[in-house]
């Protein structure tokens, strides 16, 4: 029973939380490592972009909310997503027109390009903020919860609760299928294969007959569905505030840079080790101790490595260390 | 040569009895700076103290009062005490009114008006730091604003009543969260309960399920979110809730307002929380008497009127405008025993001063003194009842 109690409190407080970030990193992560592996620079607008995707959502799902239109027990937000998609898609698509195309056709160098993002990421996050305001923004509605503390509870019989919200099943199941889906294009279609060609090789690419402009084009529709998919969740599962993905640019590419840039498999998996990281060093052990350990062993002190204000300063330190000791990754992507 | 002097002595208190003394008050606010936009109702609220003592004509004989503004600059510790001394030195005030910021307040109070002897009264400068145990500040220095330390004690009071020992405690990430949690640990753990966990949180976040995880490892029979319900304070009630950690809740002022129970409603039923507020008949009495001239509910402008009314109340009350004398009757007259004075009766406070009667100024703002001459402070406790923020009681 005492396992049990310890297994369920791990669970409501390191295992579900973790996962649910950890597949909103990993979406944010594979929009970076596409970026990475085909258009050869860092994107540092990513976390912006995802904010515009997400700031659509947010204004299409009041939209839909005030024309009465519902999705039962699942947020209307996802009925928004793919307006949201388009809307990021145009976005991109003109941004790379107008900013990014002339830095191809100068063959400019991938810090130049990194430094233009820059630029791109303060005007959209001006434009988000012009448009919505800096301020929370509450666009989740219909079933909370999947199973709450109470009801799990009374199920079980246990002292410990345990909660799932219905965002954070959304989110996993989300992402599944979107990660699914991008391999599938990815391995299976032409488009896809001729990215990946691409990416592995651009003169030999051209020279087999492969158009650039498409593959980036591509590329950026495929990345803007991503990120768009990224920011809704985690606006979904959290909140949705202008600043806060600008804060998540960090952990992002700690999770692309761990699992290997330009390594889509990495990027997953970075994404998993980076929120796992944050939340399991910062989490206090002490109540699953309490449970794990005989009587006399009970700690008194709460058993935490880091207090939760470093909470970003991990992800920090396992980029640097990955830097320093494997460069290219987990993954084997490119070196940095 | 004896008689002289003797004639000439009679005849300078005879001088000083027969044509009224024109005393001058200064007014020391950051007229320019961070708050500079509550600073001119502060100073009108004082200045109407003054004028109304003025036409009275009942104090010290009939003594007019004139205010000498300054400006404090809320953080320029330099300029405010250049200010000050200019004040004291070249325009001879028998009293200050301000200063506003703590910092600013603090240096004035070391460097100028104790060298001086000059009372000062400050409507608004509530840092602990300023509490003056030991009499540093040889008994001149006074505030109707509580201390931040003040809503600490409260707390405890508060939830000692409630018959709860153990909190966990978490604040946002700045002096406000930092001070108020630390004054509330000392004074909890003092009256003998216990805190768990004294946690920081940052503002601005979009996910406290981290933060909360180490609340709820820590455990306790309630949660104290020392935040902002604009801010992180209610993502870390919403993580509580959700993550089933805690069900109850204690808020300070930064968390009480419509947008609580906006947010959570009837999920933090039976939470409890304080923050500043008077049922007094005070505060009410000052908007009349003010009318349409400024605006009576902006922050700190009734302390301001009371922070002027003291200090002539105590001048009334020791027979003199001199701050050497009058410094001690200042506890006097904003504390019981004696008639309770309202705003707009300054008038009847003087006129019972000087028949030798005793006089117990309440005030805009319910004024009472403790420790070393500062503002108890009023407080509203509430408990959220039917998901709505209903009164308990004012403490």
């Amino acid at each position: 029973m005492d396992f049990l109690n310890a297994l369920v409190a791990l669970s409501n407080f390191v295992i579900i939380p973790a996962i649910a970030y950890g597949s909103q990193l990993a979406l944010g992560a594979l929009g970076v490592t596409l970026i990475y592996g085909i258009l050869r620079f860092s994107n540092f607008a990513h976390g912006d972009t995802m904010d515009f995707g997400a700031m659509i959502g947010v204004l299409v799902t009041w939209f839909l909310q005030s024309m009465g239109v519902s999705f039962g027990p699942l947020p209307t937000a996802l009925l928004a997503l793919p307006f949201a998609i388009l809307g990021t898609m145009a976005l991109v698509l003109i941004t790379d027109r107008v900013v990014y195309r002339f830095y191809r056709e100068q063959k400019a160098k991938p810090v130049i390009l990194v430094i233009v993002s820059m630029g791109v990421m303060f005007i959209m996050n001006g434009l988000v903020r012009f448009i919505i305001g800096p301020n929370d923004q509450k666009f989740a509605d219909g079933e909370r919860f999947i199973i709450s503390v109470r009801e799990f509870k009374a199920l079980t019989g246990l002292k410990e609760g345990l909660a799932i919200k219905t965002t954070q099943g959304i989110t996993v199941v989300v992402a599944i299928i979107a990660v699914a889906l991008l391999f599938w294009f990815l391995n299976r279609t032409r488009t896809g294969k001729s990215m990946r060609a691409y990416s592995d090789n651009e003169d030999l690419a051209l020279l087999s007959g492969i158009n650039p402009e498409r593959v980036v084009m591509y590329t950026w529709l495929i990345v803007a569905a991503l990120a768009t998919t990224a920011g809704v969740l985690y606006g979904l599962d959290k909140s949705f505030k202008p600043f806060v993905y600008f804060q998540l640019l960090l952990p992002i590419f700690a999770s692309a840079i761990v699992g290997g840039l330009g390594s889509p498999l990495g990027a997953i998996a970075g994404g998993f080790v980076i929120a796992f990281s944050e939340v399991t060093i910062t989490y206090a052990w002490k109540k699953v101790l309490k449970y794990m350990l005989p009587e006399s062993l009970e700690p008194s002190s709460l058993m935490q490595l880091l207090s939760t204000d470093y909470k970003f300063a991990v992800s920090f330190v396992i980029l640097i260390v990955v830097l320093l000791f494997k460069p290219t990754g987990l993954f084997k992507g490119k070196s940095v | 040569m004896k008689k002289l002097l003797l004639a000439s002595a009679a005849g300078a208190l005879l001088a000083g009895a027969a044509s009224a003394e024109e005393i001058k008050l200064g007014v020391i606010l950051g007229f320019t700076g961070p708050i500079e936009s509550l600073t001119p109702s502060m100073a009108d609220g004082a200045e109407l103290a003054m004028k109304e003592v003025s036409d009275s004509g009942k104090l010290l004989g009939g003594a007019t009062v004139t205010s000498v503004r300054a400006d404090s600059t809320c953080i320029d510790a330099a300029a405010a005490s250049a200010a000050a001394e200019r004040l004291i030195t070249a325009e001879g005030v028998k009293g200050i009114m301000g200063a506003d910021c703590s910092g600013v307040t603090g240096a004035i109070l070391n460097n100028v008006a104790v060298a001086n002897g000059v009372v000062m009264v400050s409507p608004s400068a509530t840092s602990p730091g300023l509490s003056h145990a030991n009499n540093e500040d040889n008994g001149l220095f006074f505030r109707t604003a509580p201390s931040d330390a003040r809503q600490g004690v409260v707390m405890t009071e508060v939830l000692m009543e409630e018959g709860i020992k153990e909190v966990a405690v978490t604040y946002t990430n700045n002096d406000y969260g930092k001070g108020l949690a630390d004054s509330f640990q000392a004074a909890f753990e003092a009256a003998g309960g216990s805190v768990t966990i004294n946690a920081a949180h940052e503002d601005g976040k979009a996910d406290y399920s981290a933060e909360v995880g180490a609340l709820a490892a820590a455990g306790g029979e309630r949660l104290v979110v020392a935040g902002y319900v604009d801010q992180g304070g209610s993502g870390i009630v919403r993580a509580a809730i959700d993550s089933g950690a805690f069900d109850t809740f204690h808020f300070p002022d930064g968390m009480i307002s419509d947008k609580l129970q906006e947010n959570f409603g009837d999920e933090i039923e039976g939470s409890t929380g304080q923050h500043p507020g008077t049922d007094s008949p005070g505060a009410a009495k000052f908007g009349e008497i003010v009318g349409d001239a400024f605006d009576a509910t902006s922050p700190f402008t009734p302390e301001s009127y009371d922070a002027a009314a003291l200090i002539l109340l105590a001048m009334q009350a020791a027979g003199s405008s001199d701050p050497a004398a009058y410094k001690d009757k200042v506890m006097d007259v904003a504390n019981a025993p004696g008639e309770q004075i309202f705003p707009g009766e300054l008038a009847k406070a003087l006129e019972i001063i000087a028949g030798g009667g005793d006089v117990d100024y309440v005030g805009a703002t319910a004024v009472e003194l403790i420790g070393a001459g500062e503002s108890a402070g009023n407080y509203r406790q509430i408990v959220i009842d039917g998901g709505k923020i209903a009164t308990a009681k004012y403490r």
